[in-house]
């Protein structure tokens, strides 16, 4: 069960004490930094709280996008087994760059991003959540390019599940030793739904994208449409005349709509779809540290009955070594049982993780479909009051 | 204008053509006009679009012309309600039924509206009103046997032509006959010589290349469809449906007793055997007064259409006035006036084609949308473990559902669309019967004022003769007689200046009349047009809005506050 217990509301803090602990982030005023090739946006990062591991009620940082990058990075690192919240994408496309639709979507899901992770009740005690939250420009940057490459992720355990899920059966017959693999029907399953919940998603919102892209395109075909009706109304004259020009203008006014509508849809509709994406390949990558866990613990747990065996070799020849051996043997036994340990965590926070993730998604797609409706309503309505404005003034015309 | 004051009631209404045929062959003529409508309604749709009902789909390109015919009518009953009930999406949802609980209006009652001109001709009810009603159907391939030497015929198809009708001078009120597409050729041609001045319908395109290009059956409908829109507005016109060319291609049974256009080329010939002639003196160069009323070209007489032509570039390029001018103010400015009105038609044709194409590509996005909420609602629900699982696909089955509502109102929407907006492509057509009608006029025209040219150098050359000595011309008796000659021939073109003169002032007439109606009806078909897209736009807005309301309401719990 997700604890939503703080963050997204902002309180005017009176007494700390008095009031029940909240953690409010929000990430606003994009500006543009820089020159040339080297610009960038950089964003203002609010954050209220009452908390005692933060230093004051509110504190204002500017961060970049790398810097969200960086706090991504750490928590997959930390937090293994749980979903971390994804990332918009880096904008491939060097024109939209720095267009208001691009800043303005990818704002809003930074905002989401950070927000997302203040209210996890295990990732909201992260330190480097802390850090991104209320270091000094200086500080991040340090601490930014320090973590470049040490952590990033590595795109051949990704690589490692879709083998495992797709192409078993080829390493068998190739007779490849398979990598190691948990057999757990659950675990296969739901690695075959995320695998498959991510296709149909993908195509949602292609389709969605499209459809947003129908509405301008509609618009300015209806204002296309308008000018000429005008124009045609201007050689009839009298009452067709006037009848022509207020069907030109009421078109016109349509397209406005159209356009508002477009907007809307894709910030309220498209844009949740595309996150819904992401944050299925962040379950993704969840998996996948899932599975590299697994690995390491079945390693280890092999290396140590091969050391047993050597040990209980030495141990009967009385062996100098059997005193050096029986140590690396403990402590082989504490790596493996850390190594056990950590795969359970994963296994158990994934278990919770998926619960939390799915009543999650249920809810910011509920709301993405609320808008959705809200929306062509509004325009249908709109364009169905605005067309029968016209009909008394179309029957006038034809009775004159 | 209409009989029945129901249709007063719906702005939209009153532009229903009430009834069609009711053939008495053959379901077949029926379900091939039904498929007609099909194949044209599906020009508007993706041929595999999986919510396509499986029509037999033609990949023709969507032809604007092509409105959809009104193979089934019913009279509208009731008057209107605020929502309007009898604006029905058309027949084609009319093999859709009950799919996904879409409610299906009832079928048969489209909007067709009729052709522009078709004042007197539409109504059903009050038989005191004359009426012609045509329908083309049943084409069949015929051979035509070869009588020449080489073997095997000649095939091409005939169409058959049924006519109903109250009008006294066909004798009969109901009777059918078969037609090709080259007596229809033929008939327009001759109609086009006969009423010079008047706003001839254009004829259906001969269509040579995409006879080549188009599978077989679908030219053939396509054409088929032409040819009935042709004939009916042929009959709405009030003085071409009492023509002696249209009865006679309704009902003389057999061989079209029209002159067929391929004879005009033999006429030419005959002028050109002629012409050496003419020049000699053995012919007769002068202009007959009979000939004066027909135009030059197509004509005989190529003397003549040298002539005129002679006059033309005299009147273009010889800076001097011509005997007599185009005067007519008015006529110059409805001419210049029309000329605008043209551009701007055609301007807002194109226009409408790029909105009919957007509206169409919104329903079938929105369509592909609702499909994929659909699998992955099947999807979530296969494999749900959770509830918060079952509840989104919940949620998502709402959304699709609505969403293929509102993608299957949206192409209802956009073939009422077609069907309205078509009034510009019709009016754009008309303009050219407007420029052949001007034309005749320039010819008319042109015709007098070669005759006053021909007619005062004969003058001069008479005058010239009197007074001269007749020393210069053999003698006072071979003066005497080529003055009698001149002056024969100045009698003679005399007449025929008249008689050009009156056909001019024919002609000038017929124009003004056309034009007034051309005005009268345009003006009530675009209002039409204007009040069906308008009606129509907020049907089914208000459809798609309800359908969209629900789904607003039912996540509206989702809302934060």
């Amino acid at each position: 069960m997700q604890q939503r217990s703080f963050s997204g509301v902002s309180q005017s803090p009176r007494s700390p004490s008095k009031q029940p602990p909240y953690l409010a982030v929000s990430v606003t005023d994009p500006a543009k930094m820089g020159n040339g090739v080297q610009a960038y946006i950089s964003y203002k990062v609010i954050t209220k709280t009452n908390l005692p591991e933060y230093q004051g009620l509110e504190k204002i940082v500017i961060r970049r996008y790398s810097d969200f990058v960086w706090l991504r990075d750490r928590l997959f690192e930390k937090y293994k087994g749980i979903f971390i919240p994804p990332l918009p994408e880096k904008s491939t496309v060097e024109k939209f760059r720095f267009t208001a639709e691009f800043i303005e979507m990818r704002r809003q899901a930074l905002d989401i991003f950070v927000n997302r992770i203040a209210s996890h009740h295990e990732l909201q005690q992260s330190e480097d959540l802390r850090i991104f939250l209320q270091a000094d420009e200086q500080t991040m940057e340090r601490a930014r390019s320090q973590e470049s490459g040490i952590f990033k992720k590595k795109p051949a355990d990704l690589m490692q599940i879709f083998k495992d899920v797709q192409s078993r059966v080829s390493d068998v017959v190739l007779g490849k030793e398979k990598p190691v693999e948990e057999l757990n029907p659950d675990f296969e399953k739901l690695k075959r739904y995320v695998f498959e919940l991510e296709d149909h998603l993908a195509e949602a919102q292609k389709h969605a994208y499209r459809l947003v892209k129908r509405h301008r395109e509609l618009g300015q075909s209806l204002s296309d449409f308008g000018r000429a009706v005008k124009l045609l109304g201007a050689c009839e004259g009298e009452a067709l005349g006037k009848a022509f020009a207020e069907l030109g203008a009421k078109s016109e006014m349509l397209s406005v709509k159209l356009q508002k509508e477009a907007q809307h849809l894709l910030m309220n509709f498209e844009e949740p779809l595309k996150d819904y994406v992401r944050a299925v390949h962040s379950v993704k990558g969840t998996i996948a540290e899932r599975a590299a866990a697994f690995r390491q613990h079945c390693e280890l747990a092999e290396t140590i009955k091969l050391k047993e065996i050597d040990l209980n070799k030495l141990r009967l020849t009385r062996s100098e070594r059997t005193a050096d051996a029986e140590h690396e043997y403990e402590e082989l036994k504490a790596d493996g049982e850390e190594a056990r340990r950590r795969f359970e965590t994963i296994v158990r926070l994934m278990n919770e993780e998926m619960v939390r993730f799915q009543e999650e998604k249920t809810l910011d797609m509920g709301l993405a479909f609320h808008e959705f409706a809200k929306g062509q309503s509004r325009l249908a309505n709109g364009i169905a009051d605005a067309w029968r404005s016209l009909l008394p003034k179309l029957e006038a015309c034809s009775s004159s | 204008m209409m009989g029945s004051e129901n249709q007063e009631a719906h702005p939209h209404a009153s532009r229903e053509e009430m009834q069609s045929l009711i053939l008495d062959d053959t379901s077949s003529s029926t379900s091939q006009s039904f498929s007609s409508y099909r194949s044209a309604m599906t020009t508007l749709s993706e041929s595999h679009h999986p919510l396509s009902v499986p029509i037999a789909t033609s990949p023709a390109e969507s032809d604007p012309l092509l409105s959809p015919p009104p193979p089934q009518h019913r009279h509208l009953q009731s008057p209107k309600s605020t929502s309007n009930p009898n604006m029905q999406p058309p027949l084609y949802f009319a093999d859709v039924g009950e799919v996904n609980g879409i409610e299906s209006p009832s079928p048969s009652q489209s909007l067709e509206k009729s052709s522009p001109f078709s004042r007197s001709s539409s109504s059903s009810s009050s038989s005191s009103t004359e009426y012609i009603k045509i329908a083309v159907s049943n084409p069949q391939k015929e051979v035509q046997s070869s009588n020449k030497i080489v073997p095997g015929g000649n095939t091409y198809v005939t169409y058959l032509i049924t006519t109903k009708t109250n009008l006294p001078d066909f004798g009969a009120s109901e009777f059918s006959v078969r037609r090709r597409f080259k007596d229809v050729v033929t008939l327009s041609d001759r109609l086009v010589e006969a009423y010079r001045g008047f706003l001839i319908p254009p004829r259906p395109d001969k269509n040579v290349v995409e006879s080549q290009v188009m599978q077989k059956q679908e030219f053939v409908e396509q054409r088929r469809v032409a040819l009935e829109k042709y004939l009916r507005r042929l009959a709405d016109h009030p003085v071409i449906r009492k023509s002696d060319e249209l009865r006679v291609f309704l009902q003389v049974q057999g061989r079209l007793p029209l002159a067929a256009s391929a004879d005009v080329a033999s006429r030419v010939i005959d002028g050109a055997v002629k012409l050496p002639r003419q020049l000699f003196g053995d012919a007769p160069s002068t202009i007959g007064p009979q000939d004066a009323v027909q135009p030059a070209k197509g004509g005989r007489d190529l003397l003549r259409m040298f002539k005129e032509l002679k006059q033309y570039v005299a009147n273009d390029w010889g800076g001097s006035r011509p005997p007599v001018d185009e005067e007519d103010k008015e006529f110059l400015e409805k001419k210049e006036r029309l000329r605008d009105l043209e551009q701007q038609l055609s301007n807002a044709s194109q226009q409408a084609e790029s909105l009919v194409k957007a509206q169409q590509d919104m329903g079938e996005t929105m369509g592909e949308l609702g499909l994929t909420f659909l699998k992955l609602t099947k999807f979530e629900n296969e494999e749900a473990v959770l509830n918060a699982q079952r509840i989104r696909a919940a949620d998502m089955k709402n959304v699709a559902t609505a969403a293929v509502k509102a993608s299957r109102y949206y192409r209802g929407l956009n073939a009422q669309t077609v069907s309205h907006l078509d009034t510009l492509h019709e009016y754009m057509g008309l303009m050219l019967s407007v420029h052949t009608a001007f034309s005749d006029r320039a010819s008319a025209l042109l015709t007098v004022q070669t005759l006053l040219s021909e007619l005062s150098s004969l003058n001069s050359r008479a005058e010239k003769l009197e007074t001269s000595s007749s020393k210069r011309f053999g003698g006072d008796k071979s003066r005497f007689r080529k003055v009698e000659e001149l002056q024969e021939a100045i009698r003679v073109t005399e007449d025929a200046k008249n008689c050009a003169a009156r056909e001019y002032e024919r002609i000038k007439e017929n124009n003004r009349i056309e034009i007034e109606r051309l005005d009268a009806e345009r003006k009530a078909d675009f209002l039409n047009m204007l009040k069906g897209f308008v009606t129509n736009q907020v049907f089914y807005s208000e459809k798609i809005g309800s359908e969209w309301a629900k789904v607003a309401e039912a996540t509206s719990g989702y809302v934060k506050e």
